[in-house]
């Protein structure tokens, strides 16, 4: 490690990261904001905040069409987020970043193009037990449509993906893997280089959902060989809206689009329409040009704190959570897998999810309760939903030495 | 038999007593704790109002001199302990009265933005089907 990297390590305070999140200074229910829900949403640092209000102040035109300075302004920014998102997960090539809504229009863009270019008949496709629904359900649509087969890989009682079973449902008839790099609900950080590794052998392409890991993890798509791989802005200190799909280019040069209409049109006729170039090709219509912005500066935000710096206080606050939430008697954790990201899923024995995060926010603590969008998750573990605290790195100790507090008293008025 | 408005009242005055919120939800839990269970018979999908984030189970019938016996049970707690609530006011009640009630306890308890906020937990449409057969009822009746 080199001076300066150790200096900003050393430097990397909670406190005064925090100070770019104006959201965070605020009281809820008399008491302060502390905010352990960025599993669902992650908040905004002001940088982000200046840059779209900067674009509705000074240059909000459309892009790709106008021959005019503003259009030229707007294009130019929209372009450059590209460029930026490319070199953040170290893509080939610019036109391999599709800009989304999110990683459900990401993957349903896939499920759809993929679905209708390769799947056949008696063909498999591979996803995990700890899949979010919007890596289950587009994928359940298009094997119906194709006569494919969804086949699952179970997940054991640490929270951890059956690696033994994952290989042993690996044959030449799964034509696609996707799945969830980190588990939104159990924290599991699965091991996607390996997965990837030996989807390939079988020749299957893959998908990576990398909702929940954009924002904790150094991401280098060339280097894990992913066939795709889907993020959302909103989870990445970014507004919500905007979403990354990166795709191999002769993968996403195969695949027929999903919607039609405006940027993604070559040449239109009554008989016949050609499609754009990529990355135009996959988005139609007018894009999220905002969010484009807001999602560049998001990122140039955390590189200039230096992801690196990032996980390293987020481990460190996540292995402090993780000490304190397990010495409560009453803490039921589900998922304790050996890589686990910052993210805590438990029960507190004896209730119910929901009770504890409807006394949490009257402490001021914003938890996630329920079943996280991941009903056949809830299922195997056979609970009706769990609490979920998820870390970023603008958390602090003090803020869990709170929790654990809130926690027991919670608890008391529970039993 | 008291009438709703009287019994609204007292549950105003109830949670009038306590100034802070925990308090309350302490009030809340101790009512969810003894609000009697609903019979195992009805305790299935037919009754089940599904939120998003807990189950509740209703079932009504009307008692012999035509009045409206709701019971009622939730997996949560705090849903159950406003369910309590909701029954204490409305159970026992003549139908018209039921399908015509304001129960303004819910906006001066406070309890409006806790039962909005969460409307995942099922209360809103427990109100709804409350209303709703009480009004069927009120109906066959006429």
């Amino acid at each position: 490690m080199n001076a300066i990297t150790e200096t900003a390590v050393n430097e990397f305070n909670a406190a005064q990261v925090r100070k770019d999140f104006p959201i965070l200074e605020q009281k809820v229910n008399g008491k302060p904001l502390v905010y352990f829900d960025n599993g669902a949403t992650t908040q905004k640092p002001i940088q982000v905040i200046n840059a779209v209000e900067d674009y509705y102040k000074h240059y909000n035109s459309n892009v790709h069409r106008g021959v005019h300075t503003l259009s030229r302004l707007a294009t130019d920014a929209y372009e450059e987020a590209r460029l930026t998102v490319q070199k953040f997960i170290n893509a080939k090539s610019a036109h391999e970043i599709i800009f989304t809504r999110g990683t459900t229009t990401g993957i349903n863009t896939v499920a759809n193009g993929f679905g209708r270019r390769y799947l056949q008949s008696g063909d498999e496709v591979l996803i995990s037990t700890m899949e979010h629904h919007a890596n289950i359900v587009p994928w359940q649509m298009i094997c119906e449509e194709r006569g494919a087969t969804l086949k699952v890989i179970p997940v054991l009682d640490n929270g951890e993906l059956d690696y033994a079973a994952f290989q042993s449902l690996l044959n030449p008839k799964v034509k696609i893997v996707a799945i969830t790099h980190i588990s939104n609900v159990l924290g599991t950080i699965n091991p996607v280089e390996k997965i990837i590794q030996d989807a390939h052998q079988v020749g299957a392409k893959t998908l990576i959902d990398a909702a929940q890991s954009i924002q904790h993890h150094e991401i280098d798509v060339q280097k894990l060989d992913c066939d795709f791989l889907c993020f959302s802005g909103h989870k990445i200190y970014a507004p919500a809206g905007i979403g990354v799909l990166y795709g191999k280019e002769e993968m996403l040069n195969e695949m027929p689009p999903f919607e039609f209409g405006g940027d993604m049109i070559r040449e239109v006729s009554f008989e016949k329409t050609t499609f754009n170039v990529l990355p135009y090709k996959f988005e139609a219509g007018t894009p999220n040009i905002e969010g484009a912005i807001g999602l560049s500066a998001a990122i140039k935000y955390i590189q200039n704190l230096g992801l690196k710096n990032i996980r390293q206080y987020e481990e460190n606050l996540s292995e402090y959570a993780s000490q304190r939430l397990k010495s409560l008697h009453f803490y039921r954790p589900i998922g304790d897998a050996s890589e686990k990201a910052g993210v805590f899923s438990f029960l507190i024995n004896g209730t119910h999810p929901t009770d504890v995060g409807t006394l949490l926010d009257q402490f001021g603590i914003a938890v996630r309760t329920g079943h996280h969008c991941a009903q056949p998750l809830m299922h195997r573990f056979e609970i009706p939903g769990t609490v979920r605290v998820s870390l970023a790195f603008y958390n602090a100790h003090d803020e869990i030495d709170y929790l654990i507090e809130c926690l027991q008293k919670v608890e008391k008025m529970l039993a | 038999m008291k009438s709703i408005a009287a019994i609204e009242a007292e549950i105003i005055e109830e949670f009038d007593m306590f100034d802070d919120w925990m308090d309350k939800y302490s009030l809340i839990i101790d009512r969810g704790k003894k609000l009697p269970m609903i019979d195992a018979a009805y305790k299935t999908d037919e009754y089940l109002i599904k939120g998003c984030q807990s189950k509740v189970w209703l079932h009504a019938a009307p008692s012999a001199d035509g009045r409206i016996l709701f019971m009622a049970d939730s997996d949560a707690i705090i849903t159950k302990g406003i369910i309590s609530l909701l029954i204490e006011v409305l159970s026992n009640q003549k139908p018209e009265d039921i399908a015509t009630a304001k129960l303004d306890f819910i906006e001066k308890t406070g309890l409006r933005e806790h039962l909005t906020s969460t409307r995942g937990n099922g209360l809103v449409s427990m109100i709804e089907q409350m209303k709703a057969y009480a009004a069927k009822y009120a109906q066959l009746k006429s």
